[in-house]
């Protein structure tokens, strides 16, 4: 009662909560599912994990590009990096376990110079960047494919111990994502460069004004997204045992990345969202996929309700926002 | 006094401001015809006109929503649902066509009123809307045809992507796809630089605040502009069907070609400002660029390298130009 005249009175933040709203009606429509079917197998622990594992990929790429989205930009080369990294891993290795920390600092590089030159052709030429980025995914899917054409190289068993061990029931890579997330919202919340983030997202013009070196805030969340896309491609090839030039493709990283980011609540437009959105967004992802399976929808309705999700999930935040959109 | 001596008009006229695009064009099917005389011929420019009909088409509707401020990723699905669609509908009978096609425009309009409706109604950010209703449409060309396209398009449905007009004088032969693409393109033309809706169009993706502000209805503006590229979608999807024949990724890549011929032909992506005869001259450029690639026995991958490096070029250039004119 004491301190009640000193706080202001608590507003429901809708905004803020959306992600978590979101999560849970998935996680509980996914447990009626269970139950009304009776296939309490599905409840498990080791269900939960699985679940969770199907989506490291997807999660690892997501947190980098949560980071190009902030600053209100997009990055459609993740899945030809994804696809470019796991290839250079697996050829590099080529079965070698002494070629293991070479080929993560190979891939590194190739992602960070990636991500560089995006952030450059971005601030620089001030190219929009869904063009720059789409450039890029296509020189680099062009050179990969020039050179490769079929699976290439392969990943030493000590290597597939990132995809394939586990602490108990629990996988390293799956530690390793959610570490990797507690990183970014590190940077994010507590650094200097986090608020520099969230600034030129907001309104880059004020940004610059106040003093903010925007350019360099735009090439870091492109390295910082690039680097993402690359660790996901190291653990792909990894789960794979080798990499091909259309994996990333395939798996359509570009668009399900940003789609995950956004029914997180990161605003495409920048400056709003953090990286536990994102990560609800990746589980609710894979939930779906699961209450799918369990209720043994077809492929193609599976995919057509997909897209109608992303839709609604996204239209579940924007609708209420009064701002013109396009 | 005479005449003479009234202050003149600026002397040094500058030259027409000529949109690059058609520079390039220009150069680029000269060094055509340079490397391959008879790409000179009627049946050699003439085909390839007849290639890149579909694509025309489909950008310029595509300028539409790229003009208005948006994104529309969902043209390539339409297209496949186009002619997977029309494949499963016609069942061999030729008359079929003159309801399929009325058919599957109206469905395209409903896809559009729908992406519309979901842009400016729910306010979904277009890039995540119209993507939604790709893969959805994807899923439903899948459904419809449960995976592998059965049955194939009649004679009278592909007459608009294969036939050719021939003994003409002149010219020789002239396909009907060739026909569409004047027609239609001078349609589209019309409705972005000569009406009341284009210029509208225009405001709208300047500036939307100031458009509302100024009376006009955007709402309204904004889902035109979804329903108009839908229909090119369709359009393009039949000439395209007509001309390749069935199969289930038939349209896709098509939505990123779109936005890369309207941005060639100097349309700003995120709106105000885009021509259409520049765009179908964006689309030409393209298919000159891979026309010449092939001629050069260049393959797939170096393909996909240039048209990444053209697109980030096109669009640095227009930037820099835009800066140095103080715009």
């Amino acid at each position: 009662m004491s301190d009640a005249p000193f706080t202001a009175p608590k507003r429901f933040r809708f905004e803020r909560h959306a992600s978590a709203i979101l999560l849970l009606s998935a996680i509980a429509l996914y447990v009626a599912l269970v139950l009304m079917l009776g296939q309490t197998r599905f409840l498990t622990l080791d269900n939960l994990v699985a679940i969770l594992g199907r989506s490291i990929t997807l999660g690892i790429t997501a947190i980098g590009q949560t980071f190009a989205i902030l600053i209100g930009s997009i990055d459609l080369s993740v899945a030809s990096v994804i696809s470019a990294s796991a290839v250079v891993t697996s050829v590099v290795m080529n079965g070698d376990p002494s070629m293991m920390l070479p080929a993560v600092l190979a891939v590194l590089a190739l992602g960070a110079l990636i991500g560089l030159v995006n952030g450059l052709v971005i601030s620089r030429l001030e190219v929009n960047p869904l063009i720059a980025t789409l450039g890029m995914s296509l020189i680099i899917q062009g050179v990969l494919s020039y050179y490769y054409n079929n699976f290439a190289g392969n990943v030493p068993v000590e290597f597939q111990v990132f995809a394939y061990g586990a602490v108990g029931i629990v996988p390293f890579s799956l530690v390793f994502m959610f570490v990797l997330a507690g990183c970014a919202w590190f940077i994010l919340r507590f650094t200097r460069f986090g608020s520099d983030v969230y600034s030129v997202g907001g309104n880059k013009d004020a940004a610059r004004l106040a003093g903010i070196k925007t350019a360099r805030v735009v090439i870091g969340a492109h390295v910082i997204c690039s680097l993402c896309a690359a660790i996901a491609g190291i653990y792909l090839a990894s789960r794979l045992r080798s990499g091909a030039p259309w994996i990333g493709a395939e798996g359509v990283y570009d668009l399900e990345s940003i789609a995950v980011v956004v029914i997180g609540g990161t605003v495409l437009a920048g400056g709003r969202g953090g990286i536990w959105g994102t990560m609800a967004g990746v589980i609710i992802f894979s939930l779906i996929d699961s209450i799918f399976n369990v209720a043994g929808v077809d492929a193609f309705v599976k995919q057509v309700l997909r897209g109608i999700i992303i839709v609604a999930a996204v239209a579940f935040y924007a609708v209420r926002s009064r701002r013109l959109v396009a | 006094m005479s005449a003479q001596s009234l202050p003149q008009a600026p002397t040094q006229r500058r030259l027409p401001r000529i949109n690059p695009v058609y520079v390039l064009v220009a150069a680029l099917i000269i060094a055509i015809v340079v490397m391959n005389p008879a790409f000179g011929e009627p049946t050699g420019y003439m085909n390839y006109l007849k290639r890149v009909a579909a694509l025309a088409i489909l950008s310029a509707g595509a300028l539409y929503v790229i003009v208005s401020g948006g994104f529309d990723l969902s043209v390539g699905s339409i297209m496949t649902l186009t002619v997977i669609g029309s494949s499963m509908l016609a069942s061999n009978d030729p008359n079929s066509t003159y309801w399929i096609i009325p058919l599957m425009l109206g469905i395209g309009a409903v896809v559009g009123l729908i992406n519309g409706l979901v842009v400016s109604y729910l306010k979904v950010p277009s890039l995540i809307a119209t993507l939604g209703m790709m893969i959805s449409l994807n899923g439903v060309a899948f459904m419809w045809s449960g995976g592998a396209p059965r049955g194939y398009l009649p004679d009278t449905f592909r007459f608009f992507g294969r036939y050719n007009i021939t003994d003409i004088p002149l010219i020789t032969l002239l396909p009907i796809a060739v026909i569409c693409l004047v027609g239609f393109g001078l349609l589209l033309w019309w409705g972005m630089h000569r009406t009341n809706f284009g210029r509208m169009l225009h405001a709208v993706g300047d500036n939307p605040q100031a458009a509302r502000l100024a009376g006009v209805p955007v709402e309204r503006v904004r889902i035109s502009a979804f329903v108009v590229s839908a229909l090119t979608a369709v359009l393009a999807g039949v000439i395209l069907g007509g001309r390749a024949g069935v199969s289930v990724d038939i349209g896709s890549g098509f939505e990123l070609q779109a936005i890369t011929a309207a941005v060639i032909g100097g349309a700003q992506l995120l709106g105000g400002r885009g021509s259409v005869p520049a765009t179908i001259a964006g689309a030409l450029a393209l298919e000159a660029i891979f026309t010449l690639l092939n001629l050069l026995g260049l393959a797939q991958p170096v393909r996909l390298v240039v048209q990444g490096l053209i697109l980030i070029g096109a669009v640095a250039l227009a930037t820099y130009q835009r800066k140095r004119a103080g715009q």
